[in-house]
Order: C-alpha cells, then structure tokens, then sequence
C-alpha cells in the first residue's frame, strides 16, 4: 500500500486543542499524560512515573478506568446511601400528638442513642439493668423488631439492634410495667 | 457433489449448532446453502449494523432465536455519545411484519423502547426468552408487557440494565396461567415490587431454576421464596439483612440447608455480614459466586465465605477481599477457571487493595485459570512473567491498573515485558486487554506471539505507528481492535486496508488519525462504513483534512451506510 510517507503532516496538523499546547515535544506525551500532569519533554518522560509530581485531586479521565457506568453508578449509590442515606425509623412517644423520625446510623451506640430521644421528647430515660429494665424513669424505650415483636431496648449488641429495629416507641406508665420497669 | 437427499443432509446439519460451522457449512456449495438457510434457527449479528433485518429474514425463513449487539464495546465507559444507534426498533417491526416464528431475543448495548417491547410480546405468539445485557431505553411498562402478553415465557433476564422504573406492577402483570417460568432475573430494576405476587409467582414456576432479586426483596420474602423453589440452581440474592437471632433467620437457614441445588450465587445487594454464615452451607456446591455488587462486605467476610467454596469455577469480587484473601482463594478454590476483580473505589488510589501479589498467589494456586479480569493498583513485569509462567491456558486476559499509564514500580520500566510473556506463553489467548506504562516493544510482541488472539483494548500505549501496524500484521484472526488514546495515525491505519474486511470493526478514539486518512479510507474501501464521532460544536467537516479525528469506528457491513445516524456522526 502506497502512501506518503515524507509528507510531514505533523507540522502542518491542526488539533482540536488549546493555542500553544507544545508541538515541539516527543508527539506522544501531550495524549498521554492525565490532564494536569507535568509534561516533561523527551522520551524519558514516558519511562518516569512520577507519584510526586501527580497532582492531589486527580483529574478524572472520560471513561477511565474502563467499568460499565451501570456498575459505576451501583457503587456510587451504595457510597452514597452508606454515607448519608442513613436508615431512618419513626419514634413515637405515649402522648405525643405526632412522631418524629431519627437516623440510627448518625448514633454510636445506646447512649447517644438515648441522649437525642431525650432532647427530642423532652423526657429522661431510666438507669438500665439487664435485670431489671429501667429504673428512676417512667419512660421506657421499646422497638419493634423485624419479627413484629415488642422489644426492650438495649437488651442485644448495637450493631444487631439496629440491623433489627423497625420502629420506636417510648412507653409511658402503667404499660412500662410490663417490660420490667420498676418506676 | 451432494449423493443424499437433502433431507439426510439437512439432518446431518442439525448437528452443527456453531454459528461459525453453520458459516462455513454454507459456503460449500449453493445446494448446502439452501439446505442450511431453510433449517438454520439460531443467527448470531455481532454488529447490527452489518446487515438488514429484510435480508436476515430473507435468507431465513425458519428463524427462531436472534442474537444481536449494538453499540460498540467503548460505549460502555462513556465514550460513544447518547443517541448514537443501535435501535433494536426496526429489527422488531420488520420480524413482526414478517412470518418468523420468532422465540428468542438476546441484545446487547441496544437501545430498547418500551413500545418495541409491547410489539414483541404481541407478535410472536411461541416467544419464549427475552435477554437483555447493558440495554437502555425502556422503563418497568415495557416489561410488563412482556409479562403480560407472552403466554409462553420461560426465561426474562435483565442484566445490567438502565431501566426506569415506574414502581408499577410489572411483576403482577405475568397471568395466573404463566407457569413456565425457568429464569427470572431482575436485579438490575431499581424499585419497589409487590411481593405478594412474587410469592405466588415462584410458588407456580415448578421449572424456575434461576432467580435473580432485587434490592427491595427482603429476607424474610426470600426465606419464603426458597420454601417455594429449593429446586433453585441459581439464586441471586436481593436484600440480605436481618437480626441473626430472629425467627426469620433461623427459618432461612433452615429452608438454606434444603436448596442443595444451588451451583450459582450472586447479589447481596445489600447486606448484613454477621447474616452471612446462613451461607455457608451451600457453599460446598457453588461453581459460580458474584459478590461484585456487595460493597456490604469487607474482605474479612469475604475470606471466611470463599474459605467454604472449593469447588468454585468462576469468581467475580470487589478488590475490598484484598491480595491475603485472593491469597486464601488460590489455596481454597483449584478449580477456579475464571476470575474477575473490580474496584471498590474506582477513583480513590488510595488503600491499595489488590496489587500483583494477589494475582502472582492466584496464578501458582489455581493451575486450570483461563479467564482473567483484574483491576489493581499496580502491576510489575516479575510478577507478570511468574504468572505467565504459571498460567499458560490464557483464553482471557484483562488487566486493568488503575493509574492509567503507571510503569513498573520496583524497576521503573514500562509492562513491555511482562505482558510479552503473558502472549508467549498463553498460546490459545483470544481476547487482551492492556494497561500500564507501555511502549512499541508490547505491540511487536503481541504480533509475534498472540496468534489466536481476536480482540485487542489499548489505552495510552505505544510510541508511533509501528506499534499498531505490528498489530495489524502480525494477528491474523484478530476482529475487534479498538484504541484510545494512543500515538497511532495515518500511515498504521492505511497501511493494509484489506484487513479492515477481516475484522468485525476498528475503534480509535484520541489518537492522530486525520479527517483526510479516514476519507482515504472509506473511499477505497465500500464494504465499510467509517463513521466520524464528533461531538463539540465543531466546524463543518470539509474544512480540513488535517484535521484530527476525535473518535472513529470503522466497520464491515453488507448494506452501506445507515440511515438512522445522528447529526454529530460524519458517515464518510
């Protein structure tokens, strides 16, 4: 196949690129470099990869690296929901004329847990006991569990306990008895 | 000379079902290409625009299952623009209009509308398995009428789809009557399902052996699900979170315990690890895991699962499982075939999760490995070589380091050499793909050695032309090159125009082909179409052929240039 070989097109070409982008360098650097790294010129340019010189935020590269945007934008998502999706139940409390909702995952652990429901519902909960349920209060923290069934709070480890709560509910009174509730 | 009855030959056909034996069966003579186009029921069109819906139906009347892929392979990442083609429309009308008996479809990256999905659930009264891979367009409507309409509908695979979903009630739209349901996977729709209707659903599907969920099937619907089908051969979980001491999860577990039948596991859309011993009881029997799209475990989790799986042939991860776990894979799993590893965190090179190490423990654990894709931080030539020495069965070989143009760490030299070793010594390589600091050198090697090789992914590689013509010249059964970003131009791409009708098709995008190459090109060569992508507000093409090229497809085709282009696609 004929073709000319000497017709030195690349002096003449014309880039879709900003003025100036140097033409006098090694052809190949311009493409390859990421878009805001430093381009030395010469060819050992392309043998030095230098982390240093990389810049802090990285541009990102249209379609780098090759992953099918349907599988991209899944872990996106799931990024997203891990960081602020969060996982919101509905609290209610005796006497209360409408529920509030919270996010279990912003809380630690039980105490942090209780310190915001107290703010919330302006109330105090109890001392907890394994064995005795809450004591000094006449509010008790119950939810309701995956299961359907109404649960004393604190009784099972943070982490199952919020993988299991569906709903709160602070029970007030005579009815806190029955969770072994000494008022 | 044909001494048989056509009968006695078409039967002798009927055992050839490749599509390439069928092909060359056909060009013997005019006689065994009648006789193999009136019993050929099975076509294969790889590119849709290489030939007609008309003439396909022409040729056979007797079709039963198409099979047709669309857009190119780097639409994938972004790089082909919405609206490009690949419209599956006129293929459904012109087979709807026509006396095909119609039973399956399979696309891939086409676009699908929910009216082409209505038309073909009311055209074809025998239709019976509707595939879609990385298909757009359509929303949960156009599903439902599939549901609705198609009486006899065994298999309904969405795979990795952008579908919209309208939260209607697609799943309650498959009638009482429809019993034949052997493949149901919808993990890809984004909303709400009436679960009630699953139930029931599955409950009269006695042949459903796959079930893939969604993210909004909770547990205590999939325990009930699986009381319903423990003949399941593949399950793809949804939601998997439960409080491990509920009553749920002791019923699943028991109800697990029966669904011996399970040989492939995927999902875990979302989920609760402490859930995940429930598991591993069937883990014995898994020849297939995918935990690709289960970000909710970390490595630990996914150590102490694999750690039950021996008889594994394909594995599909997130790198999160880190090169210690792929290190407990390759001591675990020795049946491994095929293994792939994506990233967790595309864009943040921060924890290097999975590195060469874990790949090197992969390649001396795991001796039948023949289908790679591995996403890593980095790569470097030793440990390239090592697996090349240890893997030698290569059919797949996809590498993918992160950082796109990252040399060899220890040695600061380009991949040149480790990737030579992988061609040489992986004789039967089909499909490679690159990545890393690259130079000439690779190229010349995959010219000497990978002979079998028939498609090639380049990015940001090589120094000049010579690269892509060692490419050229040297694989002769290479059909799908495409090229991003790399210093390939003119002279390569002249050189040997013939070569272009050998091959499926050609993509550079972000290299240095010039407008007046590619008009070069398309004028010699008819049986192509050359396509120009160019999507800034660009100037009027004739302006100058000098100009470069942002992004080019060159392909084969028997009917000329398409008629269904968009204003930004220069056909030339």
């Amino acid at each position: 196949m004929v073709f000319e070989k000497d017709l030195n097109l690349y002096a003449t070409e014309l880039r879709l690129g900003l003025p100036g982008s140097s033409e006098e360098s090694i052809r190949i650097s311009n493409k390859r470099a990421l878009p805001d790294m430093n381009d030395d010129s010469g060819v050992a340019a392309a043998k030095k990869c230098d982390q240093e010189t990389a810049p802090p935020t990285k541009a990102q590269v249209v379609g780098w690296p090759p992953i099918r945007s349907y599988r991209k934008n899944s872990l996106q998502t799931k990024k997203t929901e891990a960081e602020t999706g969060g996982m919101y139940v509905k609290v209610s409390m005796d006497g209360a004329p409408y529920l509030r909702k919270i996010d279990l995952k912003v809380y630690k652990g039980y105490p942090e847990l209780f310190k915001a429901m107290e703010d919330m519902f302006k109330f105090k909960v109890g001392k907890y006991s394994e064995r005795e349920g809450y004591n000094g209060s006449e509010f008790v923290p119950t939810y309701e569990d995956k299961d359907g069934d109404w649960m004393l709070v604190g009784d099972v480890p943070w982490e199952m306990f919020i993988n299991a709560c569906k709903r709160l509910r602070i029970v007030r009174g005579s009815e806190a008895r029955g969770l072994g509730c000494v008022v | 000379m044909n001494y048989f009855p056509d009968e006695v030959v078409e039967h002798v056909f009927d055992f050839i079902t490749s599509h390439k034996d069928r092909n060359s069966v056909s060009l013997v003579c005019k006689s065994w290409y009648k006789i193999e186009r009136y019993s050929r029921q099975r076509v294969f069109i790889g590119n849709c625009y290489s030939i007609t819906p008309q003439r396909l139906i022409a040729r056979f009347p007797g079709l039963k299952s198409l099979t047709l892929k669309g857009k190119p392979h780097f639409a994938d990442f972004n790089l082909v623009p919405h609206d490009w083609g690949g419209f599956v429309d006129p293929w459904i009308k012109a087979l709807a209009k026509s006396r095909i008996g119609l039973e399956e479809l399979r696309l891939k990256r086409m676009v699908v509308s929910d009216d082409s999905l209505e038309l073909l659930s009311k055209s074809f009264p025998n239709f019976k398995s509707l595939v879609l891979v990385s298909c757009e367009g359509f929303t949960t409507d156009g599903v439902a009428a599939i549901a609705a309409n198609c009486r006899f509908l065994r298999e309904l695979d969405l795979q990795e789809n952008e579908v919209e979903d309208h939260r209607g009630h697609w799943l309650s739209c498959f009638p009482e009557s429809c019993t034949s349901l052997v493949s149901l996977n919808f993990a890809c729709l984004k909303g709400e399902i009436n679960l009630a209707s699953l139930e029931r659903l599955v409950a009269r599907s006695p042949n459903l052996k796959s079930l893939r969920l969604n993210r909004m099937v909770p547990l205590d619907t999939l325990q009930k699900l699986l009381m319903r089908a423990p003949q399941l051969v593949d399950l793809g979980i949804g939601s998997y979170v439960d409080d491990p001491s509920s009553e749920v999860f002791s019923k699943l577990k028991t109800v697990i315990q029966l669904c011996n039948s399970i040989r492939s596991l995927s999902g875990f859309l979302e989920v609760a690890p402490c859930c995940m011993s429930a598991i591993y009881p069937i883990c014995e029997n898994l020849t297939f895991l995918n935990l690709s799209y289960a970000p909710g475990l970390q490595g630990n989790d996914l150590t102490k699962l694999v750690q039950h799986c021996r008889k594994l042939q394909r594995l599909w991860i997130l790198d999160c499982i880190g090169d210690k776990g792929l290190g407990v894979v390759a001591s675990t799993c020795k049946e491994l075939q095929e293994l792939r590893v994506f990233p967790s965190d595309p864009f943040d090179a921060g924890n290097a999760a999975v590195t060469e190490e874990g790949l090197v423990l992969i390649s001396s654990g795991c001796p039948k490995l023949n289908s790679l894709l591995y996403f890593c931080h980095q790569m470097t030539n030793a440990a390239l070589i090592t697996v090349a020495k240890n893997c030698t069965n290569f059919i797949r070989f996809r590498l993918c380091i992160l950082d796109p143009v990252k040399a060899d760490p220890v040695t600061n030299q380009p991949l040149d050499e480790g990737f030579g070793a992988i061609v040489r010594s992986n004789k039967s390589l089909k499909r490679l793909s690159l990545s890393g600091l690259l130079t000439d050198q690779v190229f010349l090697y995959i010219g000497m050695y990978a002979k079998k090789l028939e498609m090639l992914s380049i990015a940001f590689a090589g120094d000049s032309n010579k690269g892509m013509l060692y490419v050229l010249n040297g694989c002769k059964k290479l059909r799908k090159l495409e090229i991003r970003d790399c210093p390939f131009g003119d002279v390569a791409l002249l050189e040997d125009m013939g070569k272009y009708e050998t091959m499926r098709s050609l993509w550079m995008s972000s290299c240095e082909v010039t407008l007046g190459a590619c008009k070069i090109l398309a004028k010699k060569m008819p049986s192509l179409n050359l396509e120009i992508i160019n999507e800034s507000e660009q100037l009027e093409f004739s302006l100058d052929d000098r100009l470069l090229v942002d992004k080019m497809y060159l392909y084969r085709t028997l009917v000329g240039h398409r008629k269904d282009k968009p204003e930004y696609v220069l056909l030339l």
